[in-house]
């Protein structure tokens, strides 16, 4: 058991604020097409016990564009799926030369136990409901793109935050920085203990007092599955909940419409919210490779 | 006799010299000598006051010398499941944390549900070192539908009845079990967690687990269920409940009630529960991770009160041994439980009388007089002449650091490891053979 290694991003949590800093500014300088191949050699080894797509493409394009190698490692098709553990799959991928782990995980905790036990940097791409560290980095370098400063901005978090990784990351990164953020929502979605994670944190079950006069609308995706069992039904969360063009005129007239993806329309958004000229939600996930690129240098010691 | 026989050379008496005696259930707390002859207490006499030699003696000056202590709940692992602890190794591992008798849980493999199984656990084969008193399951496989044949297992020698790692959550099972316990004087051990609240569940609700982004089991999966039982306990006439590891403020106050109402219940609590809360877990360390999980500062702070105004009957370990591949996994995977029995002690003098000021003889009493009232162990928990001759000597000022990897258990999986604590077991005499002493 160790300290995990330098480089390692398991959460935003436990980021020294200088660090979220310094990786805001080298995203800003990356460019996937005229990128330096500051990883040259270097071998980036995804691994994903969840299935992924935004996060995985850009983790791979970000380690290509700066040169790196990189190779997928999904549980299905591996040793995963014949019992392995997640100590052994890292010594594994250690001894066949990985330099850094990219990993997914649907169980909260998974990248912080493969990085007590590895020398090399473990970034999280998620783990179960815990955190989402390179996704709130993309959403802050979004923001920033549009708003002078995180100073003093005010963000609504809607949907299903108890889920929700990315909420949590978010959480702790823009409150850090001093946006107040509101998180709205259903209790099974938004349970009261919700507003202890950062502070500067409030919940509310009315979109309107949520709404009214924020800068950032950041809408998270409502799985059906989850809805079943709840005391909510979709129907219900729909008319209370739903995100749409009448209720985005409560926020500032500036205001921008972010979503983590993957969206589905007519649920927490309407078509018209999601393509709308506040929306910023294809940004997002353009701002994801840089975002990425910048974790990857700093990871390999690159980031100079 | 279940005392195993120890393989070293036996003394037919052991005189303890120069100790101080702390006796709550015979309200002794004095200087005292204690002479142990045959397996038994021959004569208790201020210091200095015993004649007659003894075949070995002992010298307690400057240490406390108590009736040997008993844990109501551990898990030894057999049968089955030796690669987590053994009999032998379970209770050297008690031995070197004071503990003379100890009572087994039956989730083993296969659980413990039969007479013959009972008789397989009292045997001297086993390697015991302390005395053992097996618990056995409550329901067929504790598979919660029929009850077991209590009789019998009674008359093989089980103490108490139980599904531990499991609750009785059917009402009528329950009732059942706390009827056919009552006809046979014979306690229904809960495990209280309803488990249609717990499912997927690895540690307490609150905001800990809300930011590790764990699913969580409400306080109140136990306290509802340490509730009905009471309720039920004090329908079903002459019924015994006594509740294992109890963790959260609102099933204290189930047990108060029943309590006041003159219900015969009584209830534990563990080292962990008294000394760690949740947020103690840390960055997914899963040796903080057990069921009854670690609660909120809240609940802990009224466990604290229960210990010491004596609603808490016994401090009980729930030593739960696991090997090293069973928790180095993702923390949601991770098997529930730590090991205890060598830090008790040290955890109880440390928190409960060092930190919270409870008196050294109402600790004393939570280890013996306390836990031998629980399941009615006979000539135990007391060192009246005539009684078994277990005793615990400790010195409650000795500062130590536990160690995990020198335990005499064959798991580590202790949130203790490299802990410093005050309070340290200095010998163990079971039957008046010394069992255990300190290097």
């Amino acid at each position: 058991m160790n300290s995990p290694a330098r480089g390692s991003l398991l959460g935003i949590e436990h980021l020294d604020t200088k660090e979220i800093l310094g990786l805001l500014q080298l995203a800003r300088r990356m460019n996937p097409l005229k990128a330096r191949p500051l990883l040259r050699g270097k071998r980036v080894v995804l691994l994903f016990y969840e299935a992924s797509t935004r996060t995985r493409t850009s983790f791979e394009l970000a380690a290509k564009s700066l040169g790196a190698m990189t190779t997928l490692v999904q549980s299905s098709g591996s040793s995963i799926e014949k019992g392995e553990s997640v100590i052994d799959t890292g010594y594994t991928l250690r001894a066949v030369g990985a330099d850094c782990i990219v990993m997914r995980h649907a169980s909260a905790g998974a990248p912080h136990l493969m990085a007590r036990h590895l020398d090399i940097p473990v970034i999280n791409a998620g783990d179960g409901m815990h955190e989402h560290p390179s996704q709130a980095l993309l959403d802050a370098l979004t923001i920033l793109k549009h708003k002078k400063s995180l100073k003093g901005l005010q963000a609504t978090i809607i949907g299903d935050i108890f889920h929700s990784r990315v909420a949590r990351s978010a959480c702790h990164l823009l409150t850090r920085f001093g946006v107040k953020i509101i998180l709205c929502g259903p209790p099974e979605f938004v349970p009261d203990v919700a507003a202890t994670l950062a502070p500067g944190l409030r919940v509310t079950r009315h979109i309107e007092d949520a709404l009214r006069g924020t800068d950032v609308v950041m809408l998270l995706r409502v799985q059906k599955e989850r809805l079943e069992g709840q005391k909510i039904r979709l129907q219900d969360y729909i008319a209370r909940y739903q995100m749409t063009g009448a209720r985005l005129k409560l926020a500032k007239r500036d205001a921008i419409v972010m979503h983590p993806g993957p969206i589905i329309r007519g649920l927490e958004l309407t078509a018209e919210v999601a393509d709308g000229p506040q929306s910023v939600i294809v940004d997002e996930v353009h701002n994801g490779v840089p975002t990425r690129m910048a974790i990857l240098a700093r990871a390999l010691g690159k980031a100079s | 006799m279940l005392t195993a026989k120890s393989p070293k050379r036996e003394a037919a008496s052991l005189l303890i010299k120069g100790g101080h005696l702390v006796d709550p259930a015979a309200k002794i707390n004095a200087p005292m000598d204690v002479l142990l002859r045959d397996g038994r207490v021959a004569e208790i006499a201020p210091t200095g006051k015993i004649r007659g030699s003894a075949d070995e003696k002992f010298d307690a000056r400057g240490l406390i010398v108590s009736p040997g202590f008993i844990d109501l709940h551990v898990h030894l692992r057999e049968p089955g499941q030796s690669y987590k602890e053994t009999i032998a190794s379970g209770t050297a591992a008690a031995a070197a944390g004071g503990f003379t008798s100890v009572c087994t849980m039956p989730n083993t493999a296969p659980v413990v549900d039969t007479a013959d199984w009972v008789t397989w656990l009292r045997n001297p084969e086993r390697g015991a070192v302390v005395n053992v008193f097996p618990i056995a399951a409550a329901t067929r496989g504790s598979r919660g539908g029929t009850l077991t044949d209590f009789g019998s297992l009674q008359r093989a020698g089980a103490v108490a009845v139980t599904d531990d790692g499991k609750p009785i959550l059917e009402d009528d099972v329950m009732r059942m079990a706390l009827r056919l316990g009552a006809e046979l004087n014979l306690p229904v051990v809960q495990h209280a967690e309803d488990t249609r609240l717990t499912e997927n569940c690895s540690m307490h609700a609150g905001a800990t687990s809300f930011r590790l982004g764990l699913r969580a089991m409400p306080a109140a999966a136990e306290a509802g269920i340490v509730d009905r039982d009471v309720t039920l306990a004090q329908q079903v006439h002459e019924s015994r409940l006594h509740v294992a590891h109890l963790s959260t403020s609102d099933a204290l106050k189930a047990v108060r009630r029943g309590k006041r109402a003159k219900a015969r219940v009584t209830c534990e609590v563990t080292p962990h529960h008294f000394t760690l809360i949740d947020e103690n877990v840390g960055e997914y360390d899963t040796n903080f991770k057990m069921n009854p999980p670690l609660r909120s500062a809240a609940d802990r702070e009224a466990i604290l009160v229960a210990l010491a105004d004596g609603t808490v009957d016994a401090i009980a370990t729930d030593h739960a041994p696991h090997a090293l591949h069973e928790k180095q996994v993702e923390f949601e995977r991770a098997a529930f439980g730590i090991t205890g029995l060598e830090t008790a002690l040290g955890l109880a003098i440390t928190q409960l009388h060092r930190d919270h000021k409870i008196p050294l003889t109402r600790i004393v009493e939570l280890f013996t007089a306390g836990p031998s009232r629980v399941f009615d162990l006979p000539a135990r928990g007391s060192l009246a002449r005539g009684n078994f001759a277990d005793v615990t000597v400790f010195d409650p000022k000795k500062r130590w650091t536990f160690e995990a990897a020198k335990s005499r258990s064959l798991s580590r999986n202790s949130p203790f490891d490299g802990w410093q604590l005050t309070g340290k077991v200095v010998a163990t005499i079971v039957g008046g053979n010394i069992v255990y002493r300190t290097d």
